[in-house]
């Protein structure tokens, strides 16, 4: 299992090299650099402005920018943000913390609640409590993100006032302390609720269908006629089996819960990698956003590689080597 | 094979009893099993045998009270197991029996396991399920067992996976689970079907050992002629989900009354013979919805076929001692001659 990690990690490097030139591409493709942010803005000498291209290497041939671009990047030297005017690393740093939390927040509601509702209807199929659930996931899957972020805030912060519509924290509050840390959970859960919800239907109807397809299966008749209980055969049995397809969902929820909700933060104006992610497009600030993708690209790489290992811890006929 | 244990008077171990079984298709129900009644002595092995689609498996299913929930249902009719009526149990009471005193081996061992759990754990849920025993003890007690079914490095097996394992060494596990608790009945579904010839015979011969040193009931269902001749003390010929003959093996194949008994004796290849084609019955058992609604079921393929086959519902009578046929030829009320 090990060389297999190895081996598979070693594979990523190509992957991301390609990833790397298909980003710098892109972002040269877009209209316009970031020139205006780093010089002076009341020079409007278009003799300093050339001087300036040429120093900050705007006008290099592109596979020069790139390669200048990519072995500072594996330094591990991402840049200074244009739009901060600090250290790319310093930026993200600062902003990760509070999508961890959003991430880890509204996947474990979404995880406990597809859990629960997905078991439920696999077990009682075609009944009045699986028809409920599964009408109260065609409406999540079907309402999106900005509508129930806007409603959410309507009702739960504007009119009720149960919980802050913005923002992470509230001012004046010492890092650390535990009013620090209610005051940040406080912050959370709206955002963490809308977000774990509107995701939930699409794990408890996969597995929900998977036992339902599972409680057909012979083994299932085999452990009936052994005189197993009914509890056990679903709880143990089935459930088992049924864990084995999600894990493929495991794989791209590490990446979101890094990557963070790029709707959900710019509504709650929560201070997370995907409200940064989009105002970097907007304000050009290419730095950050070339190495947020690249972040992205590397995670999902590691997601999905996660999600190959487990594949081999929770079925024993998947063997890694 | 011995006639002889058959005679023995002895109180019936399991009694089956008017047993209707219906499947719900699209609103409406359909007899998949119509009718049906015979008895299983202690230490007898009952062979059923019938072509595909004649209710075979879900007579055995119906008697665990096992068929698929919601599609199948006993609609009428009592199944008795050691006095103790089978379909008047709860959920939680026939747990107790199944896999205790009545306990069962599918035709498919390649998906009869669970293919996350190890051998060893699948041995000892059984155990589990109907002894007060420790995991250690568990564990030594399905070692022997795999030994006892023949499976040579059982120390090694019980901790791999079913998938690791050939169909026939996966059978043999199957029979293991099965006997685990020393049933009095053993149901055996098609064993050998999804088998090569080889192990089948192996399988059969291991099926007709425990059966000898347990002292235990078996129903073998099949539609293999050689194996119920091989197999078995009784047999029950099944045809559209009813019984058409029932007798002891010897009569049956020395004497075969019944047209459909007859044709599917003529349907087993013969050694000495040198013949292009196999023979076979013409036309196919009638699906569930499409069943003759009245009359002998068989009536439109029997070669022997009378007007009256097609109204009258022949009723399962003896025609000698021991020896019951369903058949219009063979009632004695009814005229003898095929008028065809």
């Amino acid at each position: 299992m090990l060389k297999y990690a190895f081996r598979r990690l070693l594979g990523m490097i190509p992957m991301l090299l390609l990833t790397s030139i298909v980003v710098f591409t892109l972002a040269k493709l877009m209209p316009g650099d970031s020139l205006t942010g780093e010089i002076d803005p009341r020079n409007t000498n278009p003799k300093y402005i050339q001087e300036m291209r040429d120093k900050l290497g705007y006008n290099d041939p592109m596979p020069k920018q790139y390669f200048r671009w990519i072995s500072n990047f594996s330094e591990g030297e991402f840049g200074k943000s244009t739009r901060f005017k600090i250290p790319v690393s310093e930026v993200i740093g600062e902003r990760l913390p509070n999508t961890l939390l959003l991430g880890f927040a509204s996947i474990l509601i979404t995880y406990m609640l597809a859990f629960f509702m997905g078991l439920y209807s696999g077990r009682k199929p075609y009944t009045l409590g699986d028809n409920l659930i599964g009408g109260l996931n065609y409406i999540g899957l079907s309402v999106p993100a900005f509508i129930a972020g806007v409603f959410a805030i309507f009702l739960f912060s504007f009119k009720l006032d149960w919980f802050p519509s913005n923002g992470s924290v509230a001012i004046g509050l010492t890092d650390g302390t535990f009013e620090w840390w209610m005051s940040r959970l406080h912050h959370v859960f709206l955002p963490a609720v809308v977000l774990g919800l509107l995701a939930t239907a699409s794990y408890t109807q996969f597995l929900r269908n998977d036992i339902i397809e599972n409680s057909r299966k012979d083994y299932v008749r085999t452990a009936r006629a052994k005189g197993t209980p009914e509890k056990k055969i679903y709880n143990v049995h089935i459930l088992r089996n049924s864990i084995i397809p999600l894990i493929t969902f495991l794989g791209f929820d590490i990446v979101a819960i890094i990557s963070g909700a790029i709707i959900t933060e710019t509504i709650f104006t929560y201070p997370g990698l995907g409200q940064l992610f989009l105002q970097s497009v907007s304000t050009r600030d290419y730095p950050v956003l070339m190495t947020l993708t690249m972040m992205f690209s590397f995670l999902t790489l590691v997601g999905n590689l996660i999600a190959d290992i487990l594949y081999g811890v929770v079925d024993p006929r998947i063997r890694l080597d | 094979m011995s006639t002889k244990k058959s005679l023995i008077k002895e109180a019936p171990l399991l009694e089956v009893k008017n047993l209707e079984t219906a499947f719900d298709i699209e609103g409406t129900d359909y007899n998949a099993v119509d009718n049906v009644s015979f008895t299983v002595k202690p230490r007898q092995i009952v062979g059923v045998v019938g072509e595909s689609g004649c209710g075979k498996s879900v007579m055995s299913l119906s008697i665990m009270k096992l068929l698929p929930k919601g599609i199948g249902k006993i609609k009428s009719g009592e199944v008795i197991f050691d006095g103790i009526n089978l379909e008047k149990m709860t959920e939680s009471q026939i747990n107790k029996i199944r896999g205790k005193d009545v306990s069962m081996i599918f035709q498919e061992p390649m998906t009869s396991l669970n293919p996350v759990f190890t051998i060893g754990y699948q041995l000892q849920e059984v155990l589990f399920n109907h002894m007060k025993i420790t995991k250690k003890e568990a564990r030594q007690r399905a070692i022997a067992l795999l030994k006892s079914v023949g499976i040579s490095r059982p120390e090694k097996i019980v901790d791999e996976y079913p998938h690791q394992l050939s169909g026939g060494m996966r059978q043999r596990v199957m029979i293991a689970i099965a006997i685990a608790c020393q049933p009095k009945l053993l149901i055996a579904d098609e064993p050998t079907t999804a088998l090569d010839v080889t192990v089948q015979a192996q399988i059969l011969e291991l099926l007709r050992e425990i059966q000898s040193v347990n002292d235990m009931s078996v129903i073998l269902i099949t539609h293999d002629l050689g194996v119920i001749a091989e197999m078995c003390d009784e047999v029950i010929v099944m045809y559209a989900g009813r019984i058409v003959e029932r007798t002891d093996v010897d009569t049956l194949f020395h004497n075969p009354k019944h047209p459909y008994t007859t044709l599917l004796m003529g349907a087993i290849p013969k050694m000495d013979e040198t013949e292009e084609r196999l023979s076979s019955i013409q036309g196919i058992v009638p699906s569930l919805t499409n069943m003759p609604k009245s009359g002998c079921r068989f009536a439109h393929r029997c070669p022997k076929a009378m007007p009256e086959c097609f109204t009258i519902t022949p009723k399962l009578e003896d025609v000698e001692q021991g020896h019951e046929v369903a058949c219009l030829l063979f009632e004695t009320s009814k005229p003898k001659e095929g008028v065809r």
